[in-house]
């Protein structure tokens, strides 16, 4: 099993939600996050003064599938994610040595489907 | 007694104060009637409190709009309130003042024009005249409110100049010009055409204006499916739209009362309190109605279109608010309830997104309202119907033809990108909620 975790531009959640339905992946968390990268900041004007945002806002997606979606989950991600600029963000795969499923007690494959 | 004779002479020290009543030094002139100068000065003291009360309702609107709209789209929802009525005030000023109220020198009954500006001349002081000043901010605030309903049909998706541009030619040309049709004594008010405060000549044309706009801009991102079937995009603060439409609820009371534009004499009394208490009625009438309506249909009772529907007997009430009874009042207003969760399911069938019910609430009801006027208020049914469509055409022509031009020059609508990230940062970057941690799509 694998636990992919992935920082994706705000604006692009709609059409990675739409990739991942299409690959027939439905179970996800979404968290508003705050972060730096290689895309460094903006600037806003407040009241005629520049202000400097250099955490910016971004989607952080937490998915947990089993192996044999881990490739089409980051195809999905890439799919809906990738404009070629930069600032769209990273997909990372962590292994997932263990799943329960509250509700039924089961655990490992049959939890995460 | 004695309370009273203090109030009053305390109310005349007052008025003396203010060099209203002629004080002991003019007294000589025995010609100035004392009794006329205080109706003067009563009706204009009524009229600018009710223009104050309209003004009021941008603040309602600017609400309702913000609130039912994105959390990402506030700061452009609500300077594009603040703009319409800033600019449209400048040019209603110049221009749609003498467009709409041309006087003696109009040539037709089609179109008319005064003059450039304001008169400072001070009428006789009688009862029932106005000074030209209060009746100048009595109208702009009504030009206003027939230029802000767009803004809430736009919502999410047009450009910021567009909208300024929109908001000048409506203020300084459409809406004057119908206006002048029926209140500046034009081919409609010949014919016999009635509306009293404006359910056709403001929010008719306000309500078409929108519609226009929604469908030459076309819906927001992800609000239908390549099925056709709708998705929500919910607003993002019931509060502040509920405050909104709580203070347009009191605003009407300026818009219907103040359309009198006169209170002293026992008669002006008597019927601007019957056109409030109609107003009232209608109000209640129109969001019990719209909530018995959309709990039937959609098996819960929806806030938002208790609120719509709330608006929509306003809307309704407001061509006929002088010329109906009470109870009629209460069917007006239950009709409106009704139309407004009716036409916003219809939008929804033709695939029109109107993110804040604009069309059913001024549009549909503006209508109802002229036809209204027909039924319960004694006035000709067929001029009513004429002019329930004569302005609403006008209003949807004119602006269909805007829109489109602004559309193939290129200014209607931003990007996708720019859409998805909210326009309070693609076109302002400028953010309502810094700070929060708000999910801009879902």
């Amino acid at each position: 099993m694998k636990y992919i975790v992935a920082m994706i531009q705000p604006h692009k959640l709609t059409d990675v939600k739409a990739a991942l339905a299409e690959a027939g992946i439905y179970k996800m968390t979404v968290t508003n996050v705050l972060g730096c990268g290689a895309q460094g900041g903006y600037t806003e004007v407040y009241r005629g003064v520049p202000n400097e945002i250099n955490l910016l806002k971004k989607i952080k997606l937490e998915i947990g599938v089993n192996d044999e979606f881990e490739q089409n989950t980051i195809n999905a991600i890439v799919k809906g994610a990738k404009t070629g600029e930069i600032g769209d963000g990273k997909i990372f795969v962590f292994d997932l040595p263990k799943c329960v499923r509250i509700r039924t007690e089961e655990t490992g494959n049959e939890a995460i489907g | 007694m004695k309370i009273f004779a203090k109030t009053l002479g305390l109310l005349s020290c007052g008025l003396l104060a203010a060099g209203i009543l002629p004080g002991p030094p003019l007294l000589a002139a025995e010609s100035v009637d004392a009794g006329a100068v205080n109706a003067y000065a009563i009706d204009n003291m009524f009229l600018f409190i009710a223009a104050v009360l309209v003004l009021f309702m941008q603040a309602g609107f600017a609400m309702v709009e913000s609130g039912l709209n994105s959390a990402k789209n506030t700061v452009n929802v609500l300077f594009k309130n603040m703009m319409d009525l800033s600019l449209g005030v400048i040019l209603f000023y110049f221009i749609g003042y003498g467009l709409m109220y041309p006087g003696d020198a109009f040539t037709g009954g089609w179109f008319g024009f005064g003059d450039f500006g304001v008169s400072m001349d001070a009428p006789e002081a009688v009862g029932g005249n106005l000074h030209p000043a209060v009746d100048f901010l009595f109208q702009v605030a009504f030009a206003a409110t027939a230029a802000t309903i767009v803004s809430g049909a736009v919502a999410g998706r047009m450009k910021f100049q567009a909208y300024l541009i929109y908001s000048a030619v409506i203020t300084a040309l459409i809406y004057p010009i119908s206006g002048f049709w029926k209140w500046g004594g034009g081919w409609l008010n010949e014919l016999g055409f009635y509306d009293f405060a404006g359910s056709l000549v403001v929010h008719g044309l306000g309500g078409f204006a929108g519609l226009a706009a929604a469908i030459v801009l076309g819906p927001r991102i992800g609000r239908f499916n390549p099925d056709g079937s709708p998705n929500a995009l919910p607003g993002h603060n019931l509060a502040m739209s509920t405050l909104g439409v709580f203070i347009l609820l009191i605003g009407w009371f300026g818009f219907n009362p103040g359309s009198q534009l006169a209170i002293a004499g026992a008669d002006n009394t008597s019927i601007v309190m019957i056109i409030a208490t109609n107003t009232m009625l209608a109000a209640a009438a129109g969001a019990v109605f719209a909530m018995i309506f959309a709990w039937i249909f959609f098996k819960k009772p929806d806030l938002t279109m208790a609120l719509n529907g709330l608006l929509g007997g306003l809307v309704g009430i407001t061509a006929n608010c002088d010329s109906v009874t009470f109870n009629e009042a209460l069917i007006i207003g239950a009709v409106a309830g009704v139309l407004v969760v009716a036409g916003i399911k219809l939008l929804d069938m033709f695939k029109i997104d109107d993110p804040v019910g604009a069309w059913p609430v001024h549009g549909l009801n503006g209508v109802w309202g002229g036809i209204a006027t027909g039924i319960f208020g004694g006035h000709p049914i067929v001029a009513q119907i004429i002019g329930s469509i004569a302005i609403p055409l006008w209003g949807f022509a004119t602006m269909f033809a805007l829109f489109l031009i602004l559309k193939a020059a290129g200014i209607l609508r931003v990007s996708r990108d720019d859409e998805m990230k909210g326009l309070d940062i693609s076109e302002h970057e400028e953010e309502a909620y810094h700070g929060f941690q708000i999910f801009s799509n879902q």
